[in-house]
C-alpha cells in the first residue's frame, strides 16, 4: 500500500481555503488542488447528497460566453463545432453537447444555455471540462472568431447545491428558484448576491449549479453551509453518483476516439442536426446512424460483490475479448458494483451476460440499462 | 501491543506460535477510505513475503495487500466478504485479513516495531 502526491504548481479554486478549514482531503484533479472527500467518507458524503443537499465545488471547470449581433448568429457559429441544435434553445433552455472532430471523437462535453429574454441581445454561456478548457477556448477561437465574440470567464467560481432536498435549501436564499425547470438557466441573486443559475447538475438528482464571481464564492459557499441540510460533497463522491446516474466522464467514457453514436449520446444530437450534418465528423456520425456503430457504451453489473474498475478488459460467454470499462467502482445506492463500458454492437442488449476480467479471473457480469440510480430531475 | 509488527507497506502482522495473523494498519484504513469490497486468497495458499496476499477496494479505487511474512494460508477473515467496512472500524482487531503458518520467524525482524512504524508514518507526512 502507498500513495504519493505532487501538489507543485496546483491551482486553487476560491474555495481553497474553505476546503482546508472544512477538513478536506486534496488532491491533484485536472491541474488544481480539489478535494476528493471530507471528514465525513466518500460513502456518508454520496448518500447525504441522495437523501439531502451536498455542496460541490466546481470551479475548476470553465466557464465561456459566447455573443455577438443577434443570438442566431452565436447559435449558428457554435452548431458549427457541436452537433446539437442551439438555434431551437428557447430564451432560458440549456443542452448537453459535446464538440467533435473531423473523425466524429468527442474533444469535450459541456453544458450550454441560452441566456437573455428572447431578443438579440441574448448569448451562450457554456460550461465545460476543467482539463479541456485551455484547449477548448483555442479550439472555440480559431473557429468562431469572426462569428462571434468568445469571452472566457475562468474567474468565475461555480458551486453546485445537489440532492433531495437542493430545491428547499435553495429556495430559502433565492426564492425564485422554486420556478426554474431542470435543463434551464437565468440570472438569480442567491442570499444577495448576483449570480447565474442553471437547474441542472451531474449527480442525476435535482439541484442547482450556481455561477458566482470568483470574490464572492467563499461567501456563497458559507452561506450555503450554513444550512443544517448541506454538507460539503468532495469529487469522489461526484464521481460515484454520476457514474450511479450514468453520466459520462471525459477522457474516461468518452475521449478523441469515441463518437457520439459509440457512446450511445445519439438523443443530444437533435434530428435537425443528424440529418442537416455541419459539424466536424457529420459524415461519420451519419453513417453510424444508419449502419450502427461498431461498438456502444453499455451499462454494465457484475453479478459479485468485486468491483470492476476502468480499464478491466471485457469478454462475451466464450471468452473472447469484446470491449472493456472505461468507468467502474462500487455504488453505494445500488449497494453493489456497477460500470460502463464498451463492448462489440451485437453485445450490447440489456441483459447480455458479459464476462469481467478481474485480477486475473473472469467474473459474471450482464448489460444493464442506465441509470443505475433513477433520476429525479425536477422536469 | 508489543508483539505486532508492521511493515513499510502498512500491514500489521501478529505471531502465536507459528500462525501470523495479518492485516491492514489504521493509517492504510484511513488513507484508503470506506472500504467496500476485500478479495481474500484461498486456505491453503502459499504466499511468499511481499508478494500479494489480498486485494482492498474502496469507493475510489483498488489497492493490494502485501504478506508481510511467508507462509500458509491457514485461514481467512470471511466476516469480510460481507462487512468490509470492518477493515474502517477495527483496522488491527476484527478487520484482520488473513491468518498463516509460517515457516521462517526470523523474516520478522526485518519489519518495524509499533515505535518505528509510528516514526515511519510521522514522516510520511
Amino acid at each position: 500500500m502507498g500513495t504519493s502526491t505532487s501538489t507543485e504548481s496546483l491551482k486553487r479554486t476560491p474555495l481553497y481555503d474553505l476546503h482546508i478549514e472544512l477538513g478536506g482531503k486534496m488532491v491533484p484533479f485536472a491541474g488544481y488542488d480539489m478535494p476528493v472527500q471530507y471528514p465525513m467518507g466518500i460513502l456518508t458524503e454520496h448518500q447525504h447528497t441522495r437523501s439531502g443537499a451536498g455542496l460541490f465545488d466546481v470551479s475548476h471547470m470553465g466557464q465561456i460566453r459566447l455573443s455577438g449581433e443577434s443570438f442566431a448568429q452565436v447559435a449558428s457559429a457554435l452548431e458549427r463545432l457541436c452537433p446539437a441544435d442551439f438555434l431551437g434553445l428557447a430564451p432560458g433552455q440549456q443542452r448537453y453537447s459535446f464538440f467533435t472532430n473531423n473523425a466524429a471523437g468527442i474533444l469535450d462535453d459541456l453544458m450550454v444555455t441560452r441566456a437573455g429574454k428572447g431578443d438579440d441581445k441574448d448569448h451562450l454561456v457554456m460550461v465545460v471540462n476543467a482539463s479541456c478548457k485551455d484547449q477548448d477556448l483555442s479550439h472555440l477561437r480559431a473557429n468562431l472568431n469572426n462569428r462571434c465574440e468568445v469571452e472566457p470567464m475562468f474567474d468565475r467560481a461555480l458551486l453546485a447545491l445537489q440532492g433531495r432536498r437542493a430545491a428547499a435549501v435553495m429556495q430559502k436564499i433565492a426564492p425564485d428558484s422554486s420556478t426554474m425547470k431542470f435543463m434551464t438557466g437565468r440570472p438569480l441573486t442567491v442570499g444577495g448576491m448576483q449570480c447565474f443559475v442553471t437547474r441542472s447538475g451531474y449527480t442525476g438528482e435535482d439541484g442547482f449549479e450556481i455561477s458566482v464571481p470568483g470574490g464572492e464564492a467563499d461567501n456563497l459557499a458559507r452561506k450555503l453551509l450554513g444550512d443544517m441540510e448541506v454538507k460539503p460533497i468532495g469529487l469522489g463522491a461526484r464521481d460515484s453518483l454520476r457514474l450511479e446516474a450514468g453520466l459520462c466522464l471525459y477522457g474516461n467514457d468518452i475521449t478523441e476516439t469515441t463518437t457520439p453514436v459509440e457512446a450511445s449520446l445519439t438523443w443530444a444530437m437533435q434530428k435537425r442536426r443528424r440529418e442537416q450534418g455541419g459539424f466536424p465528423g457529420a459524415g461519420i456520425v451519419q453513417r453510424q446512424l444508419a449502419e450502427g456503430p461498431p461498438r456502444k457504451r453499455v451499462g454494465i453489473l457484475p453479478e459479485g460483490k468485486a468491483p470492476a474498475r476502468a480499464h478491466t478488459e471485457i469478454a462475451n460467454e466464450h471468452g473472447e475479448i469484446i470491449g472493456e470499462i472505461t468507468s467502474g467502482g462500487f455504488g453505494p445506492s445500488v449497494r453493489g458494483p456497477v460500470a460502463m463500458g464498451y463492448v462489440r454492437a451485437d453485445l450490447a442488449k440489456v441483459g447480455t451476460p458479459l464476462q469481467l476480467m478481474v485480477r486475473g479471473k473472469a467474473l459474471p457480469a450482464k448489460v444493464a440499462a442506465m441509470p443505475f440510480a433513477p433520476h429525479r430531475y425536477h422536469r | 501491543m508489543s508483539d505486532i509488527r508492521y511493515s513499510q507497506e502498512h500491514e500489521w502482522v501478529k505471531l502465536d506460535g507459528d500462525t501470523a495473523t495479518i492485516g491492514i494498519t489504521p493509517y492504510a484504513q484511513e488513507q484508503l477510505g470506506d472500504v467496500v469490497f476485500v478479495e481474500l486468497p484461498e486456505v491453503g495458499k502459499k504466499i511468499e513475503k511481499g508478494k500479494e496476499l489480498a486485494t482492498v477496494e474502496s469507493v475510489k479505487a483498488a489497492s493490494e495487500v502485501y504478506a508481510p511474512i511467508s507462509g500458509e494460508v491457514i485461514e481467512v477473515n470471511s466476516a469480510l466478504t460481507d462487512a468490509p467496512a470492518t477493515v474502517n472500524e477495527d483496522a488491527l482487531g476484527k478487520g484482520w485479513f488473513a491468518k498463516l503458518k509460517v515457516a521462517d520467524k526470523g523474516q520478522l525482524a526485518s519489519l518495524m516495531d509499533e515505535a518505528a512504524y509510528k516514526k515511519y508514518v510521522e514522516g510520511l507526512h
